[in-house]
């Protein structure tokens, strides 16, 4: 089979520690990379970017940040969709008081300014942690969601409380509001998620990945080994808050274009990027990406099955799909603890013995 | 992840195959989740009445119309699926029954130019069709009924509310905000005092604000709810024993739903509305015999003359005679979203022509033109008999207060043009 290292020799310590120490696994990542930026915006329509491309690299990125701590640092939080709303409402307040500046840079300050907003909230994970620290993020959630539907100043003062993204450009190509091209929104999320999934994978595999994988196992351990908690825990939430803010800000200003923060940045979505987290597996990038694959993708398969191929009653499709869902999530949880990402390791691992399993 | 992609692309294209010679309108429904008490019915409506249309007459101007449902929960996100995945086939108008969804669409169509009709509810200010070209939003809009509902309390009053306080029960979000400002406005003008209660979605948790008004003892309460906030609201104010003759609910937290689970204690409570009620109208003796007897009825064909399958089955009445509009305006029995908007911007409705649908007296009459998108905003009040479990409309459409109203609209859609760049124009 293809899926083989004999003949694949490292003769360096950089080799060895690749991302992808597998030949077929680092030019199938290759391809991909190429697909995704060559190939797909060419072939791209509105239906495809705002569907399901759009959510799905926005839901990724979220995912990734939270993974980051979850899945590594193993800090519990609830507080997703709150801190999306920062990301989405410190975009909306940048775009707004500075129109002529480039969307890449209002993206990358409403992520800095979750991260802060973030580490505010991650200060009781010092003292608190497991399920005491998911109720102090909850209450960031609610809080969050709270002030930006409390203080008007948040959302310029607009008579019902909405916010809506004005066109607004990076390098000439209009990005926001309803003349963006598919293709421009499409390729200026895939860029932020790139850079965010090399960025986190990188740092994962560090010493700061490290130390924050030596919270998660063991705290007091890790203290006695010489790992500053504060520092580790406080960089996770900073990391973490700065992708929720992106993955924020792009939901906000490229995908729906008009946020209600109740609505939008409600206690669902913090459920539904955790369940993400959990789906595709706790500390592993990819897990992030197949995570939120899967939760975008499964509505719409079920919905285009259902009601277009089968001729269903929507509501009915409507609610066998909260069915499935939930069967699923407890079949997973079952079956595959660690996710879609272990599932993928293991078929790996078979790959690679196959024929002779031991 | 590739072989779901591949079935995927596969059932968009099956989809999305020729359908092009039927007059398509999606119908962006929610028969699931916390609003699904009221979504229902209005789909119901709004299905069963082009049923009519095609078992009747052979469709409108003799070209079949083709209803797409599409469930969006009341989900921004679904809404925005459901747009995108239908507006391929060839769709006329969109009508999403949301203030969350109507906010995505507004840019969306305009750009796609497709039109866009939010009866009774979305943003209030695309009323100015000098700024809103694609965006509908007549026969009345929140900020008519908002006027609506402080024109009849003047009238129970003598003409006079000075010193009087009301309550403004809301549903904290968009829709619920949208009254605000028309209140302050005309609590500056009459003298009353406004205190406005926010009730967080999905608004089953009211104890605070109906203690609130407990302790206040407003004189009126006026209700900006939906879903399952009204039902729980008349409960409360039937617990506090708040006069129900005293509260008065905007046309979505005027149903059937919302006053059964209080029984004899709802008795009296009002609403205001934009259209009639009940089913003494001979268009549903038609709609009996060729939809609900057929056995074609949408959904479980229970739900004809609640006021929600009104409200619905009135929506569909009016794209059905926009694009009628449209038809003769171009020549053509295929038109095109394009031509229906031209058609809905055309549209008139008088008398005469509502006595021929079957519904004499069912709506106000009204035109819309290129500046004025949204009517003449006249507004109802309907009122609950718990007794015979009827809703009766106890006032005539009359105007509101068009003065404060079209300032406020002037403002609002003055600042979203300078935020988004729109020249107003009208050809």
């Amino acid at each position: 089979m293809f899926y083989r290292e004999a003949g694949d020799f490292k003769v360096s310590y950089a080799d060895d520690s690749q991302t992808f120490p597998i030949k077929f696994d680092r030019y199938r990542y290759y391809v991909v990379l190429a697909v995704a930026f060559g190939i797909i915006p060419f072939l791209i329509n509105d239906y495809w970017a705002n569907a399901i491309l759009l959510p799905f690299l926005i839901y990724s990125i979220a995912a990734i940040g939270l993974n980051i701590l979850v899945g590594y640092c193993g800090q519990v939080s609830l507080g997703t969709g709150g801190f999306m709303a920062v990301g989405a409402y410190s975009c909306y307040k940048l775009m707004t008081a500075f129109p002529e500046v480039s969307m890449f840079i209002h993206v990358l300050l409403a992520g800095g300014i979750t991260a802060g907003v973030c580490v505010l909230f991650g200060l009781p994970s010092l003292r608190i942690k497991g399920f005491y620290l998911a109720v102090a993020t909850l209450a960031a959630q609610f809080f969050l969601v709270w002030l930006f539907n409390r203080v008007p100043w948040f959302y310029n003062y607009s008579a019902s409380g909405q916010i809506n993204a004005p066109e607004r450009d990076t390098f000439g190509i209009i990005i926001t509001g309803p003349n963006a091209p598919a293709w421009a929104t499409y390729l200026f999320c895939l860029i932020f998620l790139t850079v965010c999934a090399l960025v986190a994978r990188n740092l994962t595999r560090g010493t700061q990945g490290r130390t924050w994988m030596a919270i998660r196992d063991m705290d007091i351990a890790a203290e006695i080994i010489g790992v500053n908690p504060l520092k580790a825990k406080m960089t996770a939430f900073a990391v973490s808050g700065f992708f929720i803010g992106i993955s924020g800000a792009l939901f906000f200003a490229v995908y729906l274009g008009a946020v209600e923060v109740g609505e939008a940045f409600g206690i669902n979505k913090s459920f539904l990027v955790l369940f993400m987290v959990i789906l595709g597996g706790l500390g592993s990038i990819f897990g992030s990406f197949a995570g939120a694959a899967f939760l975008v993708l499964l509505p719409v398969v079920l919905k285009v099955v259902g009601v277009d191929i089968l001729g269903w009653p929507t509501d009915i499709v409507a609610h066998f799909q909260l069915v499935i869902v939930g069967a699923l999530i407890i079949v997973f949880l079952i079956a595959e603890p660690h996710g879609m990402a272990q599932l993928w390791r293991v078929a790996k691992e078979k790959l690679r013995l196959w024929p002779f399993p031991h | 992840m590739k072989k779901t992609l591949t079935t995927l692309a596969l059932g968009a294209a099956m989809a999305a195959g020729p359908a092009m010679a039927d007059l398509v309108f999606p119908d962006l429904s929610y028969r699931t989740g916390p609003y699904a008490a009221g979504g229902i019915p209005f789909s119901d409506g709004y299905n069963d009445y082009f049923t009519l249309l095609n078992e009747r007459d052979g469709g409108i101007g003799g070209v079949k119309a083709k209803v797409v449902e599409c469930e969006t929960g009341y989900n921004t996100e679904k809404g925005v699926e459901c747009y995108e995945s239908t507006k391929g086939q060839g769709a006329l108008i969109y009508q999403p029954l949301s203030t969350g969804i109507t906010y995505q669409l507004i840019p969306k169509v305009t750009a796609d130019n497709i039109p866009l009709h939010t009866m009774g509810y979305g943003r209030t200010s695309a009323a100015n069709g000098e700024v809103f070209s694609h965006v509908f939003n007549y026969p009345a809009n929140y900020w008519n009924g908002a006027s609506g509902v402080i024109n009849y309390l003047l009238e129970e009053n003598g003409g006079d509310l000075n010193g009087k306080k009301i309550a403004l029960v809301y549903h904290n979000s968009a829709y619920g905000k949208e009254p605000i400002r028309t209140l302050e406005e005309l609590s500056k003008k009459h003298g009353f005092e406004l205190v406005a209660l926010p009730v967080d979605h999905p608004g089953q948790e009211q104890k605070s604000q109906w203690l609130q008004i407990r302790r206040d003892r407003p004189d009126y309460v006026v209700m900006w709810g939906w879903g399952v906030m009204n039902q729980v609201a008349i409960q409360e104010a039937a617990n506090i024993r708040f006069p129900m003759e005293n509260f008065i609910g905007v046309w979505w937290s005027g149903a059937e739903h919302d006053v059964l689970p209080a029984g004899d204690k709802a008795d009296g409570y009002k609403a205001v509305t934009f259209h009639n009620v009940g089913r003494d109208f001979p268009v549903f003796d038609d709609i009996q015999k060729y939809v609900v007897d057929a056995g074609k009825a949408a959904g479980a064909g229970d739900q004809v003359g609640n006021v929600l399958y009104n409200r619905g089955m009135y929506a569909a009445m009016l794209a059905a005679e926009a694009a009628k509009t449209a038809q003769e305006i171009h020549g053509t029995k295929d038109i095109t979203p394009a031509m229906m908007r031209d058609g809905m911007e055309a549209l008139v409705i008088d008398e005469a022509k509502m006595e021929a649908l079957g519904m004499p007296n069912f709506g106000p009459t009204f035109s819309v033109s290129c500046e004025n998108h949204g009517g003449p905003g006249l507004v109802g009040v309907t009122q609950w008999d718990a007794e015979s479990k009827t809703w009766s409309l106890i006032s005539d459409f009359k105007p509101s207060d068009t003065e404060v109203i079209g300032k406020l609209v002037e403002e609002d859609s003055a600042a979203y043009a300078a935020e988004n760049n729109i020249e107003p124009n009208c050809k």
